[in-house]
């Protein structure tokens, strides 16, 4: 069924009792010629995009529990390309142009918002290090503009300009950057898929990959082995776990990032803001949540929970920036658990095991990749060659030495 | 999370900072391959459960400590002094 205003009128005079479901919760079946494990963003949009725009639709995507419950549904729901390097930026503007046309493409409301993005910054060193970012985004045809206190005060009036340690001095504003329904984005890629054949398998987990003479042959799971001539891992925060299964080791830890979500309020704020003087990003659901994060924890973890002093840093940073939140009630808090890459960027790549696609390493950075990381990662699953935008993900770069460390902060991954 | 220093007794989890897996051992520098190096710099087996880590008292008696810890809980199981390995070996 299309979704459009008409088939919503006449839902409306029906009573709302013809629509069915978004998509087939299917059983596996024994042989696919691409497997895709992992039904998170980027699974489902890789599945979308090998069926879409590569004509590859005998495809499953094997999920462990429902659609959506890892971090897609664990995330801040940011979007934004304002990347400094020339690996990252390309992808990026990618995937935010395909935010922008995302909803007409899958026919389902993901309500992208593009309400703008503010870092802060609090020095002149901090200045010239976002003069120079915003450089390079325009370079690269992103928009970026450098705004200055007053600038930054009229957007956003009640910050505190005048705290003595930290001042706000002004900050860097990407206008195209935005929010999107994080649910809405697993659903709908998932319907979309669906629609052109993909078998969207849920409770399913993988046990083991089937690797013969170096060459995938498929996947054993807790609801019986599949065969493949193709597997994809799109399995960010297991990454780890799951290579291990085909003999491979991954320049990645497992961390725990938690986020947090205040009690519903009236429209306070309309952009995404970042603290430039610590590790704090809000926004504002639809909903009038007030939704808002910080570093990870900073040990490795699969615990999906993090702990206190995280919390109490995420609050002081908070109140540092924005004092009226004080009489705020926190509503409930939540932890995922991040692919941190030892350079702080993602991989899209071949292995070592013929056949075996890898799509891991996203860090802080997941959620805003959702639609060119699936898009890249189909075009390399269908046509056995990197897209050009996705071209630096390389497995490879740790030996060679081609890093991408936007922070420079060197292979430690708590530290990006 | 608290962490049972052998010295300082059981701390606040704040009171330390967090270097990552205590395994990988630096290969000799001159003629270490690309490889080793690559095993030693980056890869990780980050494991579901049970992992040795290194951690930093830097708030109480400034020992690096040896942890073995639960990734899926966070349930420490043992801790102790890092030993001191030959001179000239990086920590």
């Amino acid at each position: 069924m299309r979704y459009s205003v008409f088939s919503l009128l006449a839902q409306a005079l029906k009573g709302h009792k013809g629509w069915t479901p978004a998509w087939r919760d299917a059983a596996p079946k024994p042989e696919y010629d691409v497997v895709i494990i992992g039904g998170g963003g980027h699974g489902l949009a890789t599945a979308h995009y090998l069926a879409s725009r590569h004509g590859v639709a005998n495809v499953a995507v094997v999920e462990k529990g429902h659609i959506g419950s890892g971090n897609v549904g664990r995330n801040t729901t940011i979007i934004r390309s304002n990347y400094l390097l020339p690996g990252n930026t390309p992808f990026y503007e990618h995937s935010l142009k395909l935010w922008e046309g995302l909803e007409q493409d899958v026919n389902y409301n993901a309500m992208v918002s593009q309400r703008g993005v503010v870092n802060l910054y609090h020095s002149d060193a901090q200045r010239d290090a976002y003069a120079r970012r915003g450089n390079a985004m325009r370079l690269a045809g992103v928009d970026a503009e450098l705004l200055d206190r007053e600038q930054v005060r009229s957007l956003l009036p009640f910050l505190d300009y005048e705290t003595g340690r930290f001042p706000i001095q002004g900050g860097l504003l990407q206008k195209r950057g935005g929010s999107v329904r994080h649910d809405a984005v697993a659903w709908g890629y998932a319907r979309a898929a669906d629609s052109r054949g993909v078998d969207i398998v849920q409770n399913c987990e993988v046990t083991g990959l089937s690797v013969e003479n170096g060459r995938i042959a498929g996947v054993e799971t807790t609801r019986g082995p599949i065969r493949a001539r193709k597997v994809g891992l799109a399995v960010a925060g297991n990454s780890s776990r799951l290579a291990a299964m085909a003999g491979m080791r991954l320049p990645i830890e497992s961390h725990v990032l938690q986020a947090f979500v205040s009690e519903g309020l009236k429209p306070l704020i309309d952009c995404v803001v970042t603290y430039g003087a610590g590790h704090f990003y809000i926004s504002q659901s639809d909903k009038g949540g007030l939704v808002f994060g910080g570093d990870i924890d900073g040990y490795n973890s699969y615990a999906q929970r993090g702990n206190l002093p995280v919390i109490e840093d995420v609050m002081e940073s908070a109140m540092a920036l924005w004092p009226g939140l004080g009489r705020v009630r926190m509503l409930r808090h939540w932890g995922g658990v991040m692919d941190m890459s030892m350079d702080g960027s993602p991989i899209i790549d071949r292995t070592p095991v013929e056949g075996l696609y890898l799509n891991a390493g996203w860090c802080y950075g997941g959620f805003k990749a959702t639609p060119a990381s699936g898009f890249c990662f189909a075009h390399l699953i269908a046509r056995d060659e990197p897209h050009p935008v996705a071209a630096a993900f390389r497995l490879d770069r740790f030996t060679t030495g081609r890093v991408i460390d936007e922070k420079g902060a060197g292979a430690q991954p708590n530290l990006h | 999370m608290r962490i049972p220093c052998p010295h300082c007794g059981a701390r606040d989890a704040q009171e330390f900072s967090y270097l990552g897996a205590a395994d990988p051992q630096r290969p000799d520098g001159l003629d270490a391959t690309e490889a080793a190096m690559l095993d030693y710099v980056y890869q990780r087996d980050n494991p579901a459960g049970r992992h040795r880590e290194l951690w930093y008292h830097g708030a109480g008696c400034h020992a690096w400590l040896t942890v073995t810890r639960d990734t899926r809980t966070h349930a420490i199981e043992s801790i102790e002094p890092v030993r001191r390995r030959g001179a000239g070996a990086a920590a």
